[in-house]
């Protein structure tokens, strides 16, 4: 069993990575696509209404993205903490 | 070739296809049975999710949906999809770290309690049963519509081919069979998009195409708004929902999405802690190519559609119109008797009536391509379906066979024994699901919305506080679980049922009162928000968790090490 100290910072760098990527998911979904939909649908992307855009198709690449980020940084944080 | 003809050949290639596979796979033990032993490689395993995630709604029904909802239709495809980043970075790594075989295992023993392990089955049960019985009913319907066969006959063919591979391979051929399945069903969907975008935007990228401008020079959505006004419809990307609403059920649908039994458990089948979160990420790239790609099929077919035949006489409309007259997909009603069709947002006037499965169903033909893409059509809804009821199934199963069985009931059962238990629950769980399908209870499509609440206010916050929150005990994630589960079913009850108003017809006048103006579709949302409010309460008044479980928390979140419980 690996010592405490060393697991407990693991878990904190684990959990900076889980605040910083569930605001993005937060932002893109619940800020862009629906609170603030109405402003941003002033703003024009190609043929889409941007806050639209968000909520039809932006919103769901960001998520995927969101993803394979975690798991890129989460990999290399386990090998930094030798816990793969 | 006829199309019948075609659609026969493609179902049964497809069918053969399944059962070969299942064959293939058999399950020799009781792990291989309920988790496919648990080494199925991450991509596998994300097509499989993909597939058991997307069913016959999201095939055929949701591109429908989006088209008449418009903006309002985006809360199933965010809700439905980001439920997954939750999945992959607060739930599944965790539980794979865990390394049982179901979700009440994991509330029984983080829990350390039997009243938790059963409130847990309960919840899983009723989850699964209301989804199942809305896939079996899916199944048949799309038997009846390619095959000319009795909705019933459909079932029955459908009960047959998910009995022989998910009793002979339980997980196992469950998760093999979901990739070939999810191989059929993406083709069949993208096939006729694709055509479609290119030939009314000329992009071959449905999900570019609708942005882009038609042959006129306008864009589409503005188009698309612009005859959506003068028939008197809301515009196309605005919606008619209340913001609050909106929120509301996005929320209740990720968190639902993260909390159901059925998908959760495909993370128990890969090998390592890591897999569980890479898989994760291409379950949703998956799910996301035919998510992103609805919105596009929802704009095309809509502005097709309205074009096709908006203020147009009768006679001279395409024949694909008049097909699928025939089915009572659509029903022209002519009420001022000029033999034109008026298609306007006014109940009074408006003539046409269009079923919202229409969208995805007569596309191939509203876009003249060959029977061939018409009849993968079929074979990809009912893969969709199939999919989506086998892995509802074994869930059904083991929650039987392992959780109340093994678990409670019975813990000398031999090896040999769970797995003969195991088999016949699936058949038990099979038998029932096929009676919900062949006597549809009034309201499956209400009960959708239930599956999710209860999702949402049962297990994802037991879960998630079990995993980051060592403190966590069972008096209070019970009480969390019995208060949100308590606070659900009384809500759908009574604004979803009007139970307490007299039935039914009570449903309509009861809107006014909904709490703070959110739909029992999104109530889930807060549901949830009490069972977190009820632990986080109940914790503080009860002794903390012995400390062998809070050393099993502070394991479960290091990804190394042997997990203690694989093979139990």
């Amino acid at each position: 069993m690996p010592d405490k100290k060393k697991m407990h910072d693991y878990w904190k760098e684990n959990l900076k990575y889980l605040a910083i990527l569930l605001s993005i998911w937060f932002v893109v979904s619940y800020l862009f696509a629906i609170l603030l939909a109405e402003p941003l649908n002033g703003i024009r992307f190609f043929g889409f209404k941007l806050g639209f855009w968000f909520a039809q198709q932006g919103s769901m690449y960001v998520f995927v993205i969101l993803i394979f980020v975690y798991v890129r940084w989460v990999n290399k944080l386990d090998k930094k903490y030798k816990v793969e | 070739m006829e199309l019948l003809t075609w659609t026969w050949i493609l179902v049964g290639l497809t069918f053969a296809l399944y059962i070969g596979i299942a064959i293939w796979s058999r399950a020799n033990s009781s792990k291989e049975f309920y988790v496919a032993g648990g080494g199925v490689p991450p991509v596998l395993n994300g097509m499989a999710t993909a597939a058991d995630w997307m069913s016959a709604a999201s095939f055929i029904s949701l591109a429908g949906i989006v088209s008449f909802g418009g903006y309002d239709g985006s809360v199933y495809l965010m809700g439905w999809t980001g439920g997954y980043v939750l999945l992959a970075l607060l739930l599944a790594p965790y539980l794979r770290k865990f390394g049982k075989f179901t979700v009440p295992d994991f509330i029984g023993d983080r829990y350390y309690s039997k009243v938790a392990r059963i409130v847990a089955i309960l919840a899983a049960l009723m989850v699964s049963f209301t989804y199942v019985s809305g896939q079996m009913r899916g199944v048949g319907i799309v038997f009846s519509r390619y095959l000319e066969v009795e909705i019933d006959m459909g079932v029955y063919i459908g009960m047959a081919i998910v009995l022989f591979y998910a009793v002979l391979g339980g997980m196992k051929g469950i998760t093999y069979t979901q990739v070939a399945q999810y191989c059929i069903l993406i083709f069949a969907f993208m096939v006729p998009a694709i055509f479609i975008s290119i030939q009314m935007t000329g992009n071959p990228v449905p999900q570019l195409g609708f942005g882009s401008m038609g042959h006129d020079g306008v864009y589409l959505l503005d188009k698309l708004d612009g005859l959506q006004r003068e028939l008197g419809f809301h515009e196309y990307t605005s919606g008619n929902k209340s913001l609050t609403d909106v929120f509301a059920i996005t929320v209740a649908l990720m968190v639902g999405t993260a909390g159901l039994p059925h998908v959760i458990v495909r993370f128990f089948t890969v090998p390592r802690v890591s897999d569980a979160r890479k898989s994760a990420g291409w379950a949703l790239l998956f799910i996301a190519i035919l998510y992103t790609t609805v919105p596009a099929v929802a704009v095309f077919a809509r502005t097709n559609l309205i074009e096709t035949v908006s203020e147009k006489k009768y006679d001279s409309l395409p024949q694909w119109f008049h097909n699928w007259e025939k089915t009572g997909l659509l029903k022209f009603d002519d009420k001022n008797g000029d033999g034109v069709v008026h298609y306007v947002a006014d109940k009074a006037r408006n003539e046409l009536k269009i079923d919202r499965d229409i969208m995805v169903l007569a596309n191939p033909e509203i876009a003249g391509l060959p029977n061939w893409v018409v009849a993968l059509v079929g074979a990809g809804g009912l893969a969709a379906a199939l999919s989506t009821a086998a892995g509802l199934l074994l869930v059904i199963a083991s929650s039987i066979s392992h959780d109340l069985l093994k678990k409670i009931v019975w813990p000398d059962i031999s090896e040999k024994g769970e797995l003969v238990a195991a088999r016949l629950s699936s058949v038990a769980a099979v038998m029932v699901a096929g009676y919900f399908g062949l006597n549809p209870p009034g309201f499956v499509a209400a009960v959708v919305a239930l599956a999710f609440g209860l999702a949402a206010a049962s297990f994802f916050p037991a879960i998630v506080l079990g995993i980051f929150y060592k403190r966590m005990n069972k008096e209070g994630a019970v009480a969390g679980m019995v208060a949100g589960l308590g606070l659900m079913s009384y809500y759908i009850l009574k604004f979803k049922f009007g139970f307490f108003d007299g039935g039914l017809s009570a449903v309509e006048a009861l809107k006014p009162e909904w709490w703070f103006g959110i739909s029992p579709e999104g109530f889930g949302a807060v549901a949830m928000a009490l069972n977190f409010a009820v632990s986080l309460l109940i914790v503080r008044f009860t002794p903390p968790p012995p400390p062998e479980v809070q050393e099993m928390v502070e394991d479960i979140r290091i990804p190394n090490g042997e997990c203690q419980a694989v093979g139990h």
